[in-house]
């Protein structure tokens, strides 16, 4: 391995108005590896990348490119400075052709003409050097996200082959596509490209990585060579937290609910979203899905609210089958859901602490059937104090509350419309401890009450202290259901997402 | 004709053809049609003729394109042909200033007017529709301002430039067809053959993949509507030769033939797919509507809006099939 | 805290259109000092604040439906064709019945204008919510057809018709007040009852502010949007009633012409976003009367009307502009520059992201 990295990032800080992002992070990437950034949510990768591709200037620290510091100003600078970037969402126009995307901004010209046969040529070429197989004449949208992903890396290699960011290419594509890609990737690491990779598939670190750098909260937790690291150390170098001990269970009696089944799911899958499952929630049970960040969490809690149609598999409830094609459907049958996005998906921001309590209630009553101002009113104050939504003011506009009182608004919306299965993806995410904790005892009192939670966290600590069983993601698939009765601890989850098998 | 030479150019880029091929199509039918039905139809000088009656309607959809294929819209050029045209009956007429002045200056106010919209649209990010309305509005309350009356032209370059034919073997054509021709030549070369015209394009495509992959997205943006500006000024100059008078009310509601004609000539609304050459077909079925209105002469002349919307209506729907395919 | 009571009132949603418009009444009174003067004359209201409501009320109803449109964060272009279509068929079929006075032949044409005016509100709808078709795009085509529709039905001709009980509604008195400004009014304040007394206006907000959370909650939005367009379209074909029975004829090709463009205008001055959510029926009949009193200004001044154009042009630029997200942005930035000084920013959530 050569002596001298390509790029080298020293110190680098990134403040954004009330959050570090980054804090003293180091990183440094050599010619000919294939480099994993790995992190949890809120680790800085992002960032991280950003700053390399200069859409943000850092704070703070240097970046340096071949020994010599640079500025980067903007993803063209970065271009010309020799990185790259390739984004999870294919960042090319669907509408031009396989050749256009990989020149657009540099056809060749012939007396200030584009020379489109010398285009095609030097395209047909680009794409034979790397030994894919594309029509360079077709457009882009009549190739699959896999294609158009290699066209993408076609495109950053041809415009400067020194650093190649990748940020998620993986996510959307199957076992073949990802070996058509790596391929891609090993035939450029051995013409000395440095390639940096994020993905939240773990076999995929392993399989094509040399080495990885850790970010946990903004900071730099380490670098490692991929052989040094097992894949539980890695997890928990990713996770942190302490892997001693059986965790407090929050609620009174932890003995695991015997009702009847209230919700049961049978193979439920959806083709690039989460692979065949079985699910059975019972009543006053709750249930933690547990898995890295795009282990298929979401996407599996999504199918059992119709928010996204499952392609597989049949759900049944209360023992009878029934079609979750829409969330109205699945209103319909006592689901409720709260999306992980507070922002795009769950709230109507222009809209006040009241409107958006009652809009779910209001929604299945019809726009015929009013809830009457007075019944709004109480309820909306009856929730605001009932969960210490602060300010206390039902008209307050919601968009101007804090993440953790715009959380408990989403609650309270789904609370009283008194459903039998409440999903809560990452309900305390960016939060602060106090509406945390407030949370956690809430789903605690709903299920010895009687419903039965589905809930989702990145933190493994929540999710073992609150659930009566605990299921287990990785690279979308339900790997193990691991019972807490006692002798469950964060370890042995966090080994079983490492290793995907119950140990 | 060149209709097939034309097709076959068009075809070698898949995708976006079928509403091409559908409109060439009924270009065809209704051409043949038309020639059984009424006699004195079937001849070069009404297709010539076409062109002659269409000629500012022509250049304007040509400015009209390149909006829309950035997935804009200006609703702006009716308005700004009739402001050229107040501003050169104005000027020549009424202060005797020389045509040679006159219309480079009307073709620098209407690209004036196209950039200042196109920059409030990119750097506000006010939608355009909205923006190019308010542009409507304020040429129009201009060339009141000017005149509320009609102002026709005497002088004598204008007046050739009406009457003069330019023969072709028996037929002829006007001036403002070959002006006409000109721009479309120019404006196909830029859409195919210069980074602009591809930028154009991958505007339209995504505008956050053209920002990324270092294009400038906003100038591109900026420059289309100065591109419509300066098209609607030449088709208010076209349409001075053609009128002979400077009037507020001319070219009410031009904005939409153009808009109609681009999408019949196969442009996708929401931008990004499209010919030129679609958009002169376009014109040429718009104009031929009307030619056989008026030789069938018992339909009144409203049945061109009607058969205009229903055309349009086909045309969104098969859009709309084919994005809709697209996107499965 | 009187400061707060005072910035309230400064940031209420109706605040800057009813400024306007008192202060174009200011202007008018200032040019013709008896402006604001009403008087009974023959028992009929009298005055140029009446004429100002009752030449304004077709705007104000058509307007009224824009509103509920562009609040699910669509547009309707078509309203202008629906006018010229209503009062076309009204006309027509008052000038072909034996008995054009009757009550009855009126009340006939008055449900006929209204029932096609559904079927076309109907048809746009099923474009926009069911097809989905951008509305601009589905509404146009209406637009353009829509002309020659009504050209088609009164043949090109201007339909003239003597018809009292037709009169009434557009040019006719009711309790010394015009019929005209008491419909209009009946017609706002169904609507606000329509929209604010059932679940209507709460969830034609929540479509149009967040569609993925409406979907999410299990809001059906494409009945609602269909609605509004139908509602829309009811609007603008009482106006096109309004329009043809004050001149007691219909024109197919001017009747409603560019009203689609000053309902749009009215209802962004009312102060409802183009980006669809929040509505305010308030806002936008106070902004259909500034339009219409600064037609009546103009006039009134003695500017050829003409160029009322250029005001208009100049007031949609500055609306939009104090309106635009990256206006504000730039405004606010230059404020928080200075807040910032005082006390530091409160801690807020960020999309940091993985």
């Amino acid at each position: 391995m050569p002596t001298q990295p390509v790029l080298e990032v020293r110190g680098v800080r990134k403040e954004f108005p009330g959050a570090v992002a980054l804090d003293g992070v180091d990183f440094r990437l050599f010619p000919g590896e294939v480099h994993a950034l790995m992190g949890e949510n809120g680790a800085g990768k992002s960032t991280l990348i950003k700053v390399l591709t200069g859409v943000h200037e850092a704070d703070g620290g240097e970046v340096r490119l071949a020994g010599q510091v640079v500025r980067i100003g903007g993803p063209l600078e970065a271009q010309q400075a020799g990185i790259s970037t390739v984004y999870q969402e294919v960042n090319l126009c669907p509408n031009l052709s396989v050749a256009e995307n990989i020149f657009i901004g540099r056809e060749p010209r012939r007396l200030g003409l584009i020379h489109w046969a010398e285009l095609r040529r030097r395209a047909a070429e680009s794409v034979a050097a790397l030994d894919l197989d594309i029509d360079v004449t077709a457009p882009l949208n009549s190739y699959s996200i896999a294609v158009q992903q290699l066209v993408a890396i076609v495109r950053a290699v041809d415009v400067s082959a020194k650093v190649l960011i990748l940020d998620e290419p993986t996510s959307s594509l199957d076992r073949d596509e990802v070996r058509q890609l790596f391929a891609v990737m090993r035939r450029l690491r051995d013409q000395g490209v440095a390639i940096l990779f994020v993905s939240h598939f773990l076999d995929q670190i392993y399989e094509i990585c040399d080495r990885m750098t850790v970010l946990r909260g903004g900071r730099f937790e380490g670098e490692y060579l991929t052989s040094e690291l097992s894949q539980v150390e890695l997890v928990a170098r990713m996770i942190g937290g302490e892997l001693s001990g059986p965790a407090e269970p929050a609620g009174a009696s932890r003995a695991e609910p015997t009702g009847p089944s209230f919700l049961r799911a049978e193979g439920l899958a959806r083709r690039g979203a989460v692979e065949p499952y079985d699910l059975d929630i019972r009543s006053g049970e709750v249930i933690g899905l547990a898995g890295l960040l795009g282990s298929g969490r979401t996407e599996a809690a999504r199918l059992l609210f119709g928010a996204d149609r499952s392609d597989q598999g049949a759900v049944r409830i209360n023992g009878e089958a029934a079609a979750l094609r829409s969330p109205r459907a699945a209103i319909g049958h006592g689901i409720a859901f709260c999306s992980e996005n507070r922002k795009s998906e769950g709230l109507v921001g222009e809209l006040t602490v009241r409107e958006n309590i009652v809009l779910a209630l209001q929604a299945s009553l019809g726009w015929t059937r009013p809830l009457s101002r007075s019944a709004q009113d109480e309820l909306a104050i009856r929730w605001i104090r009932a969960l210490d939504i602060r300010p206390g003011d039902p008209e307050a506009l919601v968009r101007n509350l804090s993440g953790g009182n715009q959380q408990k608004v989403l609650l309270a919306r789904w609370l009283i419309t008194e459903p039998k299965l409440l999903i809560l993806d990452e309900p305390t995410r960016g939060i602060d401890i106090g509406a945390k904790a407030q949370i956690q005892k809430l789903v605690a009192e709903l299920a010895g009450d009687g419903m039965s939670v589905l809930f989702i966290s990145a933190e493994l600590e929540e999710v073992l202290r609150l659930s009566h069983r605990v299921e287990v993601l990785r690279d979308r698939r339900m790997v193990a259901e691991l019972r807490n009765d006692g002798t469950l601890t964060l370890e042995r989850i966090m080994e079983t997402i490492a290793s995907g098998a119950t140990s | 004709m060149s209709t097939g030479t034309a097709l076959s150019a068009l075809t070698r880029r898949s995708r976006g053809r079928l509403p091409l091929l559908v409109t060439s199509a009924l270009l065809v039918v209704m051409f043949t049609a038309g020639s059984v039905s009424y006699e004195g139809f079937f001849s070069g000088q009404v297709l010539l003729n076409l062109l002659i009656d269409n000629g500012f309607l022509l250049v304007v959809a040509v400015g009209m394109t390149f909006v829309i294929l950035t997935g804009g819209i200006d609703l702006s050029v009716g308005a700004m042909v009739a402001l050229s045209t107040m501003v050169s009956a104005w000027l020549v007429q009424l202060h005797g200033w020389p045509p040679l002045l006159v219309i480079p200056l009307v073709l620098a106010i209407g690209t004036g007017a196209g950039l200042a919209m196109g920059w409030v649209i990119q750097t506000f990010e006010i939608q355009p529709f909205i923006v190019t309305l308010a542009g409507m509005f304020l040429a129009r309350g201009l060339c009141y301002t000017i005149s509320v009356d009609s102002i026709s032209i005497t002088d004598p370059t204008y007046t050739a430039m009406a009457q003069t034919r330019i023969p072709l073997g028996d037929l002829f054509v006007s001036p403002s067809v070959l002006i006409a021709l000109l721009v479309v030549a120019a404006a196909f070369t830029v859409l195919h053959y210069t980074r602009f015209g591809r930028n154009v394009y991958a505007l339209g495509g995504s505008e956050q993949s053209a920002q990324l992959m270092g294009l400038p997205a906003g100038r591109t943006k900026i420059a289309v509507y100065g591109v419509s500006g300066f098209c609607s000024a030449l088709g208010g100059v076209l349409m001075t030769f053609y009128m002979l008078s400077g009037y507020g009310l001319h070219a009410v509601g031009l904005e939409l033939d153009a808009i109609a004609a681009v999408v019949i000539g196969g442009t996708l609304l929401t931008g990004g797919s499209g010919y030129l050459l679609g958009t002169v077909l376009g014109v040429l079925v718009l104009g031929l509507i009307q030619t056989v209105i008026s030789f069938q002469g018992t339909l009144s002349s409203w049945w061109t809006r009607i058969v205009i919307g229903a055309l349009l209506f086909v045309f969104i729907l098969l859009q709309r099939l084919m994005t809709g395919r697209r996107r499965t | 805290m009187s400061s707060i009571t005072g910035y309230r009132v400064l940031r209420h949603r109706l605040f800057w259109p009813a400024v306007v418009l008192a202060a174009l009444l200011v202007a008018n009174v200032v040019f013709t000092p008896d402006f604001l003067a009403v008087r009974i004359k023959d028992g009929h209201l009298y005055g140029s604040l009446v004429d100002i409501l009752n030449f304004g009320a077709p705007l104000v109803l058509v307007a009224l439906g824009m509103t509920l449109v562009i609040a699910t964060g669509g547009i309707d272009l078509s309203v202008g064709s629906t006018v010229a279509i209503a009062g076309a068929l009204a006309c027509l079929h008052i000038s072909g019945s034996p008995d054009p006075g009757g009550v009855a032949t009126v009340l006939t044409a008055v449900a006929l204008a209204l029932g096609v005016a559904l079927v076309l509100g109907a048809a746009n709808g099923l474009l926009v919510a069911r097809i989905g078709v951008q509305p601009i795009v589905a509404t146009l085509i209406l637009m353009v057809a829509g002309r020659g529709v009504a050209q088609l039905i009164t043949d090109g001709q201007i339909i003239t018709i003597t018809s009292a009980p037709y009169k009434l509604i557009g040019g006719g008195y009711l309790f010394t007040v015009p019929f005209a400004v008491l419909l209009a009014g009946a017609v706002v304040l169904l609507t606000a009852a329509l929209t604010r007394y059932t679940a209507l206006g709460l969830l034609l907000e929540s479509v149009g502010g967040n569609p993925v959370a409406s979907r999410l909650v299990g809001i059906r939005a494409g009945g609602l949007i269909a609605l509004v367009y139908v509602v829309s379209a009811l609007c603008a074909a009482l106006a096109g009633l309004m329009i043809s029975s004050n001149v007691s004829s219909a024109d197919g090709n001017n009747a409603g012409l560019w009203i689609e463009l000053d309902a749009i205008l009215a209802v962004v001055i009312g102060g409802t976003s183009l980006n669809g959510g929040r509505f305010s029926l308030g806002g936008t009949v106070l902004g259909a009367l500034v339009i219409q009193t600064l037609s009546t200004t103009v006039y009134t001044i003695g500017i050829p009307p003409e160029t009322t154009l250029v005001f208009k042009a100049v007031v949609v630029i500055t609306v939009c502009l104090v309106q635009s997200p990256v206006f504000r942005a730039k405004a606010a930035r230059r404020r928080s520059r200075a807040r910032r000084e005082a006390r530091p920013a409160a801690p807020e959530k960020l999309e940091v992201g993985a």
